[in-house]
């Protein structure tokens, strides 16, 4: 099989590690070969942080070369307008449209871009945006924008449902699975 | 048995959990590590098993000590720590190198290619090279675990210590691993030899033939270690690469001859000689410097290297096709940056702030407070490595004069103050200066996870411990002027902070409050009201919960921790909530 290779960009503190280490789970369900490429430190405090995920017969690098990423799964969309040019001309991106702005536009020093949705559509393949803060509200908590996210991704990229639901049994808690299952059920049929 | 089934015998793991559990593996009773990214995991991982006692050690030298002693004393030891912290232990470790070990003696550093959580990028490998101490090098979580518990081995059988070099993409990066079990190595005997464990100069000479001898055995062998593989393909193009860099040559150059280096200290340069003559044109890849390239050059293997491969950032399979087959590289989007910072309700913002107003010098230090060198704060002028503040502040006092030592002061954090703070300090009393301190004290070293350390009375094991307390020290070290002030009540440290400013002598002053991402119950949001003018002095201390509009500041109730800065700042006390 062809390799996956899927870019999870967001910013520090919305759960993009916990989203990789489910699809690290998914994959390992799958019997592919796995790497996943995660951010520690300084970059962590409120910066964005972007996490690469890469399955498939045989994995070497655990950083997606740019220009080849399958799927960029934005949590924000400034995070979706930075990465975009890593995303492969047929390639797919889902976007959270959640706004969360940067120190130089809180201080006035620079603008957040306006219109990131419209010029993502004629750069891409495709665009899929979804309010998964919305969603994951109405699953029990706004931290579960990752499940969210993760399910659309599902539906996207075709993966095996029931399978990635099993990952995500095996990743998360007991206390927040259910909640997690119901954000993850409504990113899947988010907008299908 | 098909590859599903293999799949579930293996488990997703860091490169740092590896390197962990291969020292695990190999028996290891004693872990010490200061803090530093991207090698912190390492002793964290370390410290949840029962059979081994870890500490954080109060900086990087003393943990290398540390883990020397447990070697000399029949145990097996690892020592952890990021590349700049083997500046700092460099002194015990280029010394152990001649007395050799008893039990194994691993030290696991972990390099920052590209700069991500650093202040330097500098390449670990010279560091074998000039104290003579073998290193492997690991391209994936697998060999990171391997590599590991090879290293004891090698460190016994040649009885010296051995490095473990990681870089920041292999040390925290996922790939599969599979566990094995722990090795039962018994306790050496602890025997008395001052020939090899008592370097005076008669003693040293010898041992330094000893480390002779032992290199040029290592060099004879190192041809035949398993972890040195040539992997012969096309033999238009032979690849020399080591580590994660190994990963992108593999990507990038599928068809090519690859020679893995698994010890890049001594290189294995019978056996790269012997793949070189199979193959047409040889380049090393490598990251950083041209350290392998140098050395097969000087054994007189003909080699390209750094005249295609940038020494500068962190190599990708991108750049490494870009450079060995000049194929285009896709260009990053520009777009509004999102830099790291002081998070909502951080407590060193309120000292920044007053800092700022006062108009000082600053000499700032490693941490979560370097961030106060970011727009808008703009606080610090100078940050070099663990420490350096207080020294900085005196060499600028010395050369200045007394009356520059007032308006200046050195802001160091409680983590970095134990790490190697206390020194300059008592150098600053102990040559009649004015220095003027500030630990900006939140209780934790925060920048690498929060960790404790001697200033918060827990162990690693969260178990409770002595407190050192500055004061004290301060006191110990011959600090007159002393003051502990509340990091959250800005009016009253900055009237603290001017009359500190003002004093003659050397004066410490502890902003106290415990880092905002500690506190267990989080404060009523703050806002805006009506009576704004819209003078911006709320958006100036650079909170990411203040949004900068047109007509008004509006602060972000989902963000905001309550901690009331923007209130003590505002002069029109047009900004609401507790406690104000």
């Amino acid at each position: 099989m062809q390799n996956v290779n899927i870019l999870i960009a967001g910013v520090g503190g919305q759960g993009t590690l916990l989203a990789s280490r489910i699809l690290g789970a998914y994959a390992s369900l799958s019997g592919f070969d796995c790497k996943l490429s995660e951010v520690h430190g300084m970059a962590q405090r409120g910066g964005g942080v972007v996490t690469h995920v890469i399955f498939g017969d045989r994995v070497y690098s655990p950083v997606i070369e740019d220009g080849k990423c399958d799927f960029l799964l934005a949590f924000e969309e400034l995070e979706a307008a930075r990465w975009a040019y890593s995303v492969k001309p047929d390639g797919k991106i889902i976007m959270n449209n959640q706004r969360i702005m940067p120190l130089p536009v809180i201080t006035g020093a620079a603008e957040y871009p306006a219109d990131i949705a419209e010029r993502l559509k004629s750069s891409v393949g495709r665009l899929y945006t979804l309010d998964a803060l919305t969603l994951a509200r109405a699953a029990g908590s706004e931290k579960a924008v990752n499940t969210v996210m993760l399910g659309k991704l599902a539906r996207v990229a075709g993966f095996d449902f029931s399978r990635l639901k099993s990952a995500l049994e095996l990743s998360v808690p007991q206390r927040f699975l259910q909640v997690n299952l119901s954000a993850i059920e409504s990113g899947y049929g988010a907008g299908k | 048995m098909n590859e599903k089934d293999k799949n579930k015998q293996k488990k997703l793991a860091i490169g740092n959990y590896a390197v962990a559990r291969g020292a695990f593996e190999a028996g290891v009773t004693v872990s010490s590590a200061y803090p530093g990214t991207p090698s912190t995991e390492i002793t964290e991982f370390l410290a949840k098993y029962a059979e081994v006692t870890a500490e954080w050690s109060p900086n990087e030298k003393v943990a290398a000590e540390v883990g020397i002693g447990a070697a000399v004393a029949g145990a097996r030891a690892i020592v952890a720590m990021k590349h700049v912290g083997l500046n700092v232990a460099a002194d015990p470790i280029f010394t152990a190198s001649y007395t050799g070990v008893n039990g194994g003696l691993v030290i696991a550093v972990a390099d920052d290619p590209g700069v991500h959580s650093s202040q330097n990028e500098q390449d670990s490998r010279y560091y074998a090279l000039s104290a003579k101490i073998p290193m492997l090098e690991p391209s994936d979580s697998q060999e990171a675990l391997d590599f590991t518990r090879l290293a004891f081995d090698l460190s016994e059988r040649y009885d010296t210590p051995v490095f473990i070099r990681m870089t920041t993409r292999v040390a925290h990066s996922q790939s599969f691993i599979t566990e094995g079990e722990r090795q039962d190595i018994p306790l050496k005997p602890y025997e008395k030899n001052a020939d090899k464990y008592v370097m005076m100069p008669a003693g040293a000479r010898a041992r330094r033939i000893a480390v002779e001898e032992r290199t040029l055995a290592l060099q004879k062998d190192v041809d035949a270690f398993s972890i040195n593989r040539a992997e012969l393909n096309n033999t238009d193009l032979g690849i020399v690469c080591a580590g994660g860099v190994y990963q992108y040559v593999k990507e990038a150059a599928p068809d090519a001859s690859v020679f893995k280096v698994g010890s890049v200290y001594p290189l294995p340069l019978g056996a790269v000689a012997e793949f070189s003559r199979r193959v047409k044109r040889l380049i090393v890849v490598e990251e950083l410097d041209g350290f392998i390239e140098n050395a097969l050059k000087a054994a007189g293997i003909a080699c390209e290297g750094k005249n295609l491969i940038s020494p500068t950032g962190e190599l990708n399979a991108g750049k490494v096709r870009a450079a060995l087959f000049n194929a285009a590289v896709p260009a990053p989007s520009a777009t509004v940056g999102r830099p790291p910072v002081l998070c909502p309700g951080c407590p060193h913002r309120g000292m920044f702030a007053v800092i700022n107003k006062l108009r000082l010098n600053v000499f700032g230090d490693i941490g979560c407070y370097t961030l106060g060198a970011m727009p808008p704060l703009n606080a610090l002028d100078t940050v070099i490595c663990m420490g350096a503040s207080i020294g900085m502040a005196i060499g600028a006092e010395k050369a200045r004069g007394r009356e520059f030592a007032k308006k200046s002061l050195a802001v160091i954090g409680d983590s970095t103050f134990v790490h190697s703070g206390i020194t300059g300090l008592i150098d600053a009393v102990y040559n009649n200066l004015n220095t003027k301190i500030l630990i900006v004290d939140n209780s934790t070293t925060g920048m690498t996870g929060h960790q404790p350390h001697p200033g918060t009375g827990r162990t690693i094991y969260d178990e409770p411990t002595y407190k050192l307390d500055f004061a004290d020290v301060a006191r110990a070290c011959g600090v007159k002027n002393i003051a502990v002030v509340n990091a959250l009540d800005i009016k009253a440290a900055e009237a603290e902070i001017k009359r500190q400013l003002s004093l003659d002598g050397v004066s410490l002053i502890i902003a106290k409050e415990p880092c905002a991402l500690l506190g267990k119950q989080k404060r009523p949001p703050f806002a805006v009201t009506s009576g704004c003018k819209n003078c911006k002095a709320c958006v100036r201390i650079g909170c990411p919960a203040i949004v900068n509009r047109p007509d008004a500041p509006v602060i972000d109730a989902a963000l905001c921790s309550g901690c009331g800065l923007c209130a003590r700042v505002c002069p029109f006390k047009a900004i609401a909530g507790e406690g104000v």
